[in-house]
């Protein structure tokens, strides 16, 4: 059983990591990544989201989708409804959200600032709620995956963002500067990452 | 065709749809947070650039204040005193009047007129290069690896043939840039002031003289003009413009500098 989480902890941060071996995200990897202040500020919105997003849409899932129901003896299952519904149920989430932190906590609200209602209906939220549905995991282990896959993204995003403050001053040749060299470093770690996959194998 | 299955999804999504939109406007109502309109007013009249010279967060935060009395409109270095006086007139405050402030790089050392000992090959940064003695020849002039170009949030400043220069009509005076110089060879003075002792080296005079054609070398002429006595001041060999009584531009030609370091040659070059 503990073991079971172990494998979705690392595999969600290292094997599979969202950003550079399943290629979700990739937007707000590039385009906030260019300073660490922003790119923190970004990963804590993403792991706060992803998390509670995995945790509602699981719930969803299992006890309102999955289940076939009769209706004038006929069976209707509407598992093909999934994505349509978690796109609405997430992105009404973080508005709700948002305006509670705002009134409950100005600090965490200034804290997480643009970037909350920036990833609403971002593709990794979506994947995490997508991938736990399609592979069938509980609450319980849905919300794990979520927490874990926006850890995942940070560290992703951290590292990036530091080797491009790095890059930002290096004397790089002028055809590469600006986004091809950030493409190509995105690369690199993207294959770096690739060495986490002989750990072991889930999806 | 499955109609029983059309029908039921229709019904699901509307269903949830619309609880979610209830759920969502009652929240709204209940958690509302009540902004005073008037900070939306005034940071429409400020200038959006969040230089942060003012002392605060950005335009926003600083509208905020504003409407909270923590601070006054003039306080913003970049509005101009029309946008000032409008500000303050939605406040309900009457305007005070202030002068405006520019940086200037205290350092005429270009490429042309050093003479380096070294080749620095490291990273393109003020801050990196300052650890390299020997660069122009000269180790308090400018660097010109641009730390403070790209500081400026307004693209004031030039690099010009390895020399900072600040264009006078596009600084506000936000004062982002002098913290970047790792010689602290940025000034902010008032903008009136257009003659300037561009060297800020202590060193004796034929030392700087051997390194840098402009520097200054102490000889005291500019401290002696008729008319403009206390507008520059000896500060051990260097002259020091005054910047609490600037002096006239009259001086550059009365005064005769040997090495053209007291100057307004930057002003001239650079006014539209």
């Amino acid at each position: 059983m503990a073991n079971e989480y172990l494998v979705i902890t690392i595999g969600a941060i290292l094997v599979n990591n969202f950003v550079l071996s399943k290629f979700l995200g990739i937007c707000p990897f590039l385009g906030v990544s260019k300073k660490l202040d922003s790119a923190l500020g970004m990963s804590g919105a993403v792991v706060f989201v992803m998390t509670l997003a995995s945790l509602i849409t699981s719930v969803i899932y299992k006890y309102a989708l999955s289940v076939p129901f009769n209706i004038a003896g006929q069976e209707v299952n509407l598992k093909f409804l999934k994505i349509l519904l978690f796109i609405v149920v997430i992105a009404s989430l973080v508005q709700l959200v948002e305006i509670v932190l705002q009134k409950l906590s100005p600090s965490l609200y200034q804290a997480l600032g643009i970037f909350l209602p920036l990833i609403t209906t971002n593709c990794a939220v979506l994947g995490a709620a997508e991938i736990n549905a399609s592979v069938g995991r509980g609450v319980l282990q849905s919300t794990i995956y979520g927490f874990c896959a926006g850890i995942g993204f940070a560290l992703a995003l951290i590292l990036f963002s530091s080797l491009r403050e790095k890059l930002d001053l290096a004397d790089v040749p002028l055809a590469f500067k600006g986004t091809s060299i950030a493409l190509i470093t995105a690369g690199i770690l993207a294959m770096v990452f690739m060495g986490f996959g002989g750990l072991f194998n889930i999806t | 065709m499955n109609i029983t299955l059309i029908i039921s999804a229709v019904v699901l999504v509307s269903a949830i749809g619309a609880v979610l939109g209830v759920i969502i406007g009652v929240i709204a109502k209940k958690f509302a947070v009540e902004v005073d309109p008037k900070i939306e007013i005034v940071d429409e009249l400020l200038p959006g650039a969040n230089c942060g010279g003012c002392g605060f967060a950005g335009c926003a935060d600083f509208a905020k204040a504003l409407v909270e009395n923590r601070t006054e409109p003039n306080k913003c270095p970049v509005c101009d005193s029309n946008a000032i006086a409008q500000i303050a007139g939605e406040l309900g405050q009457s305007a005070t009047e202030k002068e405006k402030i520019v940086a200037v790089v205290l350092c005429g050392g270009s490429n042309s007129h050093t003479k380096g000992n070294v080749k620095y090959n490291g990273v393109l940064d003020c801050k990196s290069a300052n650890n390299i003695q020997g660069i122009k020849g000269c180790s308090y002039g400018c660097l010109g690896y641009a730390s403070c170009a790209r500081a400026c949030p307004f693209d004031a400043i030039e690099i010009k043939d390895g020399l900072a220069i600040v264009h006078p009509h596009l600084c506000v005076g936000c004062g982002k840039c002098v913290a970047t110089c790792p010689r602290t060879l940025i000034k902010m003075v008032p903008e009136k002031a257009s003659v300037h002792v561009f060297c800020a080296s202590p060193e004796k005079g034929p030392l700087k003289r051997k390194v840098c054609t402009v520097s200054c070398i102490g000889c005291t002429k500019c401290t002696k003009v008729e008319g403009e006595e206390g507008t520059v001041k000896m500060v051990g060999t260097l002259a020091e413009v005054n910047y609490d009584n600037p002096p006239t531009e009259n001086i550059v030609d009365a005064a005769k500098c040997p090495t053209k370091c007291l100057s307004n040659r930057h002003w001239k070059q650079l006014r539209k």
